[in-house]
């Protein structure tokens, strides 16, 4: 019987597996004539030979293996068995892959399976040493030979995990400039581009940090002595990792006190408040809503808008407590330009078909829905967005608020948006335009002036202009009614 | 970091270690844009979250957890931090809570930041302050760690929603399991106004996700303080349920009542113990994970009160032992799950595993570390209960690990 030595290099050597497994299968070695060995200068495929003298049948530097195909599952396992320090992990996997590929094809299905439950404990112990590195370590601040900030960390992992741990540390602080030493590598990010180093010395990292002090005090603080429970920090945060972690040097403290702690407050009597109660302070913080319309302007103004684009808020305009209080659907780029509402192409035909229809704009209070110009920068232009239903209702509160202040004794909605705000559902125009209740208010659904500059032919436009401008003098005469 | 700040870390930090929540889990990634502040951008979230450190009460510390101030206007009997109390007083500036958050994530010590306050001035007031913080960290510091921010309840619509643009997840305290409770131990509070928050946000959230936008993507969740007034389990669990289906709450996080130093004359003496709130937790899990409704739950103990020393589902078995045993080998999934000791990863394992094998014992001990709570109500292909599961003294010995022999 033939035998079959294959030397990887140390640490997890994914390509030299993956490159032996394709030439054993192969081959067709079955796991039981193959030794796996690691070593410092691996002869990759070298020594072939089961000490009996015999020669291997075909040299594996020779044999051609192409890609084997696995189920995707095995893939994942196998990344992860290959970190772990168990110098067998190699044996085990090649086992599971021939029996994978000799008949037992759904094998990973079968969790209860020996040698599956074994190399699942393994990928077990490689995702929670790695998830512990993630947690556990600690930076200390350093600095670049051009003043900027270094950080440094030093921390010892029990399995290969430095490249597998690599890209979380990237996604993360991609901005910084970082190192991560280990007894088994180093790695080093410029901020561009991460560096394989050699294995490292604790020395070679800082050993303070200023804001260490800051987090020790956090630490401590945030512990509640009445809930010690030892067994289940220790559990999930063993002490071989504390040496990396600064703040675990208040533990012994932290523990030792804490019964005491708990005694003094379980024995002090409830004390009576040594300050004045606060009684103006507590009334008057029931008069917190904004009491004029400027008070209310002025937070929409400052408030960051709920949609994309949006450079600033457009605010409603007219006098108070009119006849007819329009509102309209978001402003446009023109309205975002000058910071007033209505007065781009559709601000101008609205102007005109008002006029039409004997309503003087001055007398009418105009404002939108939605109180942002939502748009996408195409080049140079800004192209309109329509705002969806949960956009809409995020500006609500201030369009109900505003129309409490003005007191129209109508108001018109024009376009399904603005009816959307002011009803609080959706309320296609095509069914529910004319008279409506909004909420106690009195109002009119009508179209928005900006769908008749949509219309493609100038008959369809016409006739949609005259039916618009017939709806501002019913409103007109139910707001005087 | 000066001394000043340091102190006022310290007194802030303590002032909000009495909320249980400190999950970072569930956000999503936030793209990275064209502003400056985005390129230089720091951070990023896992979908689990990560636990940067455990202190020695076993909780986890995963966001810088503290308030804004503690400084209060409303007169909360179960908080330390209530208007009457004589506890000591610091506010940060927002600038301070951006730098603390920043100079901790970048040391790796946090996930991101868990940001309450004290009410001050009053609700809107405050709600603005918190709502500045996570703009500032998002806008100005490019900030894509984990924001959970506190939401208060009765600050103005607009700015409970302005909160959703800036945060993963957001949280209102139920404080209490019931309306009277809350009404007898938190003067300023109101019930109502809390489920209309409630409901508001769940709304937002729920059309923000259909629309795919960006709006508090980790949900919502709140905390129940158990053992400061007389609510038994199962009504803690019946606001719990009704949480969950009305509100489609993340969690539920319970805090068994704690001794605080500046305790209330209005309080119990005696803390509950801390075994209530983990079998809380336990319950919590069956209702949301296991098909389990509250009466059942409720049924396995006494009076309204789960038991103490053994687990509720366990509780629930032993007292509906005419549904056992189960066979491994055929019962359905739901079934499955309703056997002490097995979870829902050993159920799902089992169901697939025994498509191919005959489970055994020495199988099922491969798939489950529960097997000793679970034997009793199982059959395996090698496994016959027959007698074990109408033993009288099943209970005590499930309830207690048998004490260790030793050979003389």
């Amino acid at each position: 019987m033939a035998g079959w030595r294959i030397a990887l290099k140390p640490g997890a050597d994914l390509a030299g597996f993956r490159l032996a497994v394709r030439r054993l299968v192969a081959a067709a070695v079955p796991p039981e004539d193959v030794v796996w060995e690691i070593g410092d200068a691996p002869d990759l495929f070298g020594g072939i030979g089961n000490g009996s003298g015999v020669e291997a049948e075909e040299s594996i530097e020779t044999g051609e293996g192409g890609p084997i195909a696995l189920p995707r599952a095995m893939t994942a396992l196998i990344e992860a068995v290959i970190c772990h320090r168990d110098p067998e992990r190699y044996a085990l996997l090649y086992t599971l892959i021939w029996r994978v590929l000799h008949g037992e094809r759904a094998l990973l299905e079968v969790s209860s399976d020996p040698l599956v439950h074994r190399l699942d404990r393994m990928r077990k112990t490689v995702a929670r040493d790695l998830h512990k590195m993630h947690a556990f370590l600690r930076f200390r601040r350093a600095e670049t030979p051009d003043g900027g900030e270094h950080f440094i960390a030093w921390f010892e992992p029990d399995h290969f995990i430095l490249d597998a741990a690599a890209p979380f540390f990237v996604e993360r602080f991609r901005a910084l400039t970082w190192s991560i030493l280990t007894p088994d590598g180093s790695l080093h990010w410029n901020g561009a581009e991460l560096i394989r180093g050699p294995a490292a010395d604790r020395q070679d990292a800082p050993d303070s940090d200023p804001v260490e002090a800051g987090w020790r005090g956090y630490y401590e603080s945030t512990f509640n002595p009445a809930r010690l429970n030892t067994t289940v920090m220790r559990g999930h945060m063993p002490k071989k990792y504390w040496h990396a972690m600064p703040e675990t040097a208040a533990i012994p403290h932290l523990v030792q006190s804490a019964q005491a702690r708990v005694k003094t407050m379980l024995e002090t009597e409830a004390a009576l408040p040594l300050k004045r109660q606060p009684a103006k302070a507590v009334a008057a913080m029931a008069k917190q809503a904004p009491e004029s319309l400027d008070a209310l302007n002025r937070i929409i103004a400052a408030a960051a808008p709920f949609v994309p684009g949006a450079t600033r808020a457009v605010l409603g305009e007219g006098p108070m407590a009119p006849e007819i209080a329009f509102v309209g659907e978001q402003p446009g780029d023109q309205e975002d330009l000058q910071g007033r509402p209505f007065v781009g192409p559709a601000g101008q035909l609205l102007d005109r078909a008002l006029k039409d229809a004997g309503i003087d704009r001055g007398k009418s209070y105009l404002t939108n829905a939605v109180k942002h110009f939502k748009f996408e920068q195409r080049g140079k232009r800004r192209i309109h967005q329509k705002p969806t239903t949960g956009e809409v209702t995020h500006y609500r509160w201030w369009l109900l608020k505003e129309l409490d202040f003005v007191q129209p004794r109508l108001v018109v909605a024009l376009g399904g948006t603005a009816a959307l705000a002011l009803s609080g559902r959706a309320m296609p125009i095509t069914r529910s335009r004319g008279e409506a209740t909004f909420g106690t208010r009195r109002g009119y659904i009508t179209l928005h002036p900006a769908y008749m500059l949509r219309l493609p032919d100038a008959a369809a436009q016409a006739a949609a202009y005259e039916s618009f401008v017939a709806d501002l003098r019913r409103s007109r005469e139910l707001a005087s009614a | 970091m000066d001394e000043i700040l340091t102190n006022k870390l310290r007194i802030l930090a303590d002032a909000a270690k009495y909320d249980a929540s400190c999950a970072s889990s569930g956000a999503v990634r936030r793209n990275k844009g064209a502003s400056p502040a985005d390129k230089a951008g720091l951070g990023s979230t896992s979908g689990m979250g990560i636990c940067h450190a455990y202190t020695p009460d076993g909780r986890c510390v995963s966001l810088l957890k503290i308030l804004l101030t503690n400084y209060c206007l409303f007169d909360c009997a179960y908080c330390i931090n209530r208007r009457s109390s004589n506890v000591k007083r610091a506010r940060f500036r927002v600038e301070e809570v951006v730098q603390l958050t920043v100079e901790f994530y970048k040391r790796n010590y946090i996930e991101g930041l868990f940001l309450s306050s004290g009410i001050v001035r009053t609700p809107n007031d405050t709600m603005e302050q918190l709502v500045l913080v996570a703009k500032t960290l998002r806008q100005q510091r490019g900030f894509r760690g984990y924001i959970h921010l506190k939401t208060i309840p009765e600050a103005d619509p607009w700015l409970i929603e302005q909160a959703g643009l800036w945060a993963d997840r957001l949280s209102i305290n139920i404080e209490l399991p019931t309306a009277q409770g809350l009404a007898r131990l938190a003067p300023e509070k109101n019930g109502a106004t809390i489920a209309t928050a409630m409901g508001q946000m769940h709304e937002r959230i729920a059309q923000a996700r259909d629309e795919r936008r960006h709006f508090s993507p980790a949900g919502q969740s709140t905390q129940m303080i158990v053992g400061a007034d007389d609510s038994t389990d199962a009504h803690v669990l019946q606001t719990s349920d009704s949480l969950y289906r009305n509100y489609a709450l993340k969690r539920v996080y319970y805090s068994a009542f704690s001794p605080i130093p500046e305790a209330s004359a209005h309080l119990p003496l005696k803390p509950p113990p801390l075994q209530r709130e983990n079998r809380l937790y336990q319950a919590d899990w069956l209702l949301r994970s296991y098909g389990f409704s509250v009466e059942e739950i409720a049924a396995g103990g006494e009076n309204g009160m789960l038991p103490l020393d053994i687990d509720p589902k366990l509780a629930w078995a032993l007292k509906n032992r005419d549904r056992f045993p189960v066979d491994i080998n055929t019962a359905d999934r739901e079934m499955l799950l309703r056997v002490p000791g097995l979870g829902s990863r050993a159920v799902d394992k089992i169901l697939s595993a025994r498509r191919h094998v005959a489970l055994r014992l020495a199988d099922l001990a491969r798939l489950t570390t529960g097997l000793g709570r679970a034997r009793a109500f199982l059959i395996a292909a090698d496994h016959h209960p027959a007698c074990l599961i109408d033993r009288l003294d099943l209970r005590q010995q499930l309830a207690k690990p048998a004490a260790q022999l030793s050979l003389f």
